[in-house]
């Protein structure tokens, strides 16, 4: 299994075979404070990379989230719905958004978690 | 001293940033044809001579007596207590702009989250945002709730839904990328069908059918409907219309040539993020004691900016208390009182206009609560002949349906007491 990529916006994606894991990171979650709502799209929606596919909601602010990927929706974390905290809780794992079938490679442009961690200290939140 | 926020010196300032010379020069993209050189304004007048201007105007008006009034299509003659301008009347809530700060009075929050809940339960909704507008702009609104939650773009308006309510749909689609477009088949396109119960004519519609219809499809149904006449048939929660709207102008507030009236909008709980403007919640503070806060303002557009459902943030919150404080005064008998009387006479006044003389029913097989359809001979110089004899008959709905024409639909509320419908018919029986 590959190792968890990152982008800017603070999306992370995990690749195994074709299937990519998507979520936002445990920087994201911190910054956001506890998140109450995630609007997400339906399985089966394709998605271009950098597109805004949905939102995530904290008492602190409403943040769009960006495909890391292109690809399309195979799916949809149906427990957000009710447990919006897992977010924050276990943001690389039951706290995952999105299972993407990656269309193409993966972008050349996504930071492993050595950049990642300096491009977030960089951003200074 | 002119009052102008602006120096004439911040505007030159101004102007050098942008680049260019003169006022005249940020006015160049409208049409020299369409521009006004001088506006040619009369003397200004003193009070006195200002209101024997305006009287004058407003003796021009004809006025028809609400119990010789038989028109409705959207707007109707009904009795308002003296409880309405009472409470309106206050000066904690008599203003001109709509509390929207987060910082609002719990009286006013208050009194908002009375409506909300008011309009809930008549439409056995779960929740209801401070209203809107009116009934048009409330169909547009829910239209756009669809779009964004199906990911669709095409709305159904299906059958007699109201004229204008769907111009106003169109104005709001375009630029959308929305169609709208009549008919009662849903599609996979089709984001939400709208239908309106009663419609537009008066005369039931399958309200089930239509939002099972939709559902199958899977587009939303949107439930248009008059909120007296919930009093006596199933609400939209009933028969599972996913959102439901209307025009609140018969809950306590007065024709007023057309408004303002009030909009009401309300949906099931999933549609929540979806719903536009202010919502208003019930919560309690840290000693524990009940207050009112504004609720869920991360749908709203000044946090969600271009990405809001709605450009919304605003609402007719004097009209929604006028229409609170009617829905409180009348109570659940009250309402059913006075959709009963109005159905009572509105039929009774039905079967004696069929008996006038090539006078029939349009659609005689369908039912109707308060105001029906008749095809009426030379209906033009009847409604005349009426006006001639200080009536005001029904409305003639030829004009925006070609099909319709002599077609007029006859309204009956609380208000048309026995003497006037005898009245009514004796003048169309000379």
């Amino acid at each position: 299994m590959a190792e968890r990529r990152y982008t800017k916006t603070h999306e992370w994606v995990l690749l195994d075979g074709k299937t990519a894991t998507i979520g936002i990171t445990d920087f994201a979650q911190a910054q956001l404070g506890d998140v109450v709502f995630l609007d997400l799209p339906s399985p089966g929606r394709k998605l271009a990379k950098g597109e805004s596919f949905g939102v995530v909601e904290s008492v602190k602010a409403a943040s769009d989230l960006y495909a890391p990927i292109a690809g399309t929706i195979a799916a949809v974390n149906e427990k957000l719905g009710s447990n919006p905290e897992l977010v924050n809780s276990d943001p690389y794992g039951e706290g995952w958004l999105l299972k993407v079938e990656l269309a193409g490679d993966l972008p050349g442009d996504l930071m492993d978690e050595a950049q990642y961690k300096e491009a977030a200290g960089a951003s200074g939140h | 001293m002119p009052y102008l926020v602006h120096t004439e010196h911040d505007r030159e300032e101004m102007l050098a940033a942008l680049g260019v010379e003169s006022m005249e020069d940020l006015l160049i993209d409208i049409p020299t044809s369409l521009r006004v050189d001088r506006l040619n304004l009369p003397d200004g007048l003193s009070e006195l001579e200002t209101m024997a201007e305006m009287h004058g105007l407003a003796d021009r008006n004809r006025v028809f007596p609400d119990r010789l009034t038989f028109r409705g299509g959207g707007v109707y003659r009904r009795f308002i207590p003296t409880a309405v301008a009472a409470v309106t009347g206050k000066p904690e809530f008599y203003t001109a702009y709509t509390p929207y700060q987060p910082e609002a009075s719990q009286g006013t929050l208050q009194a908002i989250f009375e409506f909300q809940t008011l309009i809930a339960e008549l439409t056995a909704m779960d929740v209801a945002n401070a209203s809107l507008y009116d009934g048009a702009t409330a169909v547009a609104e829910a239209s756009m709730m669809a779009r964004v939650q199906t990911g669709r773009d095409e709305i159904l308006v299906a059958g007699y839904v109201h004229p204008e309510y769907v111009e106003v749909l169109r104005t709001f689609s375009e630029g959308r990328g929305m169609k709208v477009r009549r008919g009662d088949e849903p599609n996979p396109r089709t984001a939400a069908v709208v239908f309106q119960q009663p419609d537009f004519l008066g005369l039931l519609v399958d309200a089930r059918g239509l939002t099972e219809r939709a559902h199958a499809a899977g587009a939303l149904a949107i439930a248009c409907v008059d909120p007296i006449s919930l009093a006596i048939i199933a609400p939209p929660g009933e028969y599972g219309a996913d959102i439901a709207v209307g025009e609140g102008q018969q809950l306590g507030l007065s024709p007023s040539f057309g408004g303002p009236h009030v909009g009401f909008i309300a949906c099931s709980k999933d549609l929540v993020r979806r719903l536009p403007g202010r919502l208003i919640g019930s919560s309690h503070d840290s000693l524990g004691r009940r207050g009112f806060v504004l609720t869920l303002t991360a749908r709203e557009q000044h946090i969600r900016r271009e990405k809001a459902t709605s450009n919304i943030c605003t609402n007719h919150s004097l009209c929604a208390l006028a229409a609170s404080v009617y829905m409180t005064y009348m109570g659940e008998a009250g309402l059913r009182d006075v959709a009963d009387v109005s159905f009572r006479r509105a039929h009774s006044l039905a079967e004696r206009l069929g008996k006038l003389p090539g006078w029939q029913p349009l659609f005689p097989e369908r039912q109707f609560l308060n105001e029906f359809p008749m095809i009426v001979p030379k209906s033009r110089q009847v409604m005349r002949r009426l006006s001639r004899k200080g009536i005001l008959g029904g409305l003639e709905v030829g004009r925006w349906f070609r099909e319709l024409k002599d077609v007029v639909t006859f309204t009956c509320t609380e208000v048309n007491d026995p003497a006037a419908i005898d009245q009514l018919v004796e003048a169309l029986s000379a």
